[in-house]
């Protein structure tokens, strides 16, 4: 009855819960334990980044086909990204304040990006509800999900890139270079990614067969 | 027997090497995983994880139910 990939899901994100927690790290200073934050944190953000390609996948599609599907689809995923950017947000917050020693930091150009591509993505659900005729709403919201997403990848892969920043793999930071190669800590962070992936699938296929049902029925009446 | 010596004065101060190295590193939770009390943390993460997983799957198979209407 329940497909067989959100069950994988599941199970993936129990096996970096249980064994996450116990198998050996690197011996940092500053991270600490913290360092299990990569097997919890980093897949969110993973899953979100997924989900708004997944939107701008079904945005082109339906501004090639214009069938409602693909833009109900669209929606879905944008609003399950923004959901998933809440828990990566917060947990990213709670991390910095034990790591950084601040909750927030604008000097870290990762931080502010992402600030950026909610907003800009917040701008897309506005400029959904301020627009009452159908076919009009999804192909605007389509041209624009296409520019958010741009926007968003600019703002969270490439800037962060080109200037100094906290976050590993962005600007200069050593700490985090000997955990690139840990090969124990790969063990559990692949199958993190792909098991949270996967459940903000399983997240997105209830969503989007609850929008088509609605559909469906505000069209009956 | 001078070797031997030599050899013992050796190990024991390479045991001190190794000892201040562990007191000088990054703290670790090893005390906490060593009282096994880390079991009750995965214990509860496992049972919050399986009950969202659990609401999950009720939905999923309600919606289900519906769509099949």
């Amino acid at each position: 009855m329940i497909k067989w990939w959100k069950i994988l899901s599941a199970l993936l994100i129990f096996y970096t819960l249980t064994w996450g927690m116990l198998n050996s790290v690197p011996r940092l200073d500053i991270l600490n334990e913290t360092i299990r934050n990569v097997y919890y944190h980093v897949p969110i953000w993973f899953a979100m980044i997924f989900q708004m390609g997944y939107s701008v996948v079904y945005a082109i599609k339906h501004l090639s086909k214009n069938d409602v599907q693909s833009d109900i689809i669209s929606n879905q995923a944008a609003q399950t990204g923004l959901f998933f950017s809440i828990p990566g947000l917060l947990t990213g917050s709670m991390w910095a304040k034990f790591t950084w020693g601040t909750w927030w930091t604008f000097e870290d150009p990762k931080l502010n990006g992402v600030a950026i591509a909610m907003l800009i993505y917040l701008a897309y659900f506005i400029l959904r509800s301020s627009i009452i005729d159908e076919l009009k709403r999804a192909r605007i919201a389509a041209v624009y999900n296409i520019f958010a997403f741009v926007m968003m990848f600019v703002f969270i892969m490439i800037l962060p890139r080109l200037t100094d920043s906290l976050h590993p793999g962005n600007g200069g930071n050593p700490a985090f270079a000997k955990y690139d190669l840990d090969s124990n800590m790969r063990m559990v962070f692949y199958p993190a990614v792909i098991g949270w992936v996967l459940f903000s699938l399983w997240i997105l296929d209830i969503k989007k067969r609850l929008a088509t049902l609605s559909y469906s029925k505000n069209n009956e009446e | 027997m001078k070797n031997k010596f030599y050899l013992i004065i050796a190990s024991l101060l390479l045991s001190m090497i190794g000892h201040a190295q562990t007191s000088n590193g990054p703290q670790m939770a090893d005390s906490f995983r060593s009282e096994g009390k880390i079991y009750v943390v995965i214990a509860v993460l496992s049972i919050i994880f399986t009950c969202i997983v659990a609401y999950l799957i009720y939905i999923d198979i309600k919606l289900k139910k519906l769509e099949n209407k």
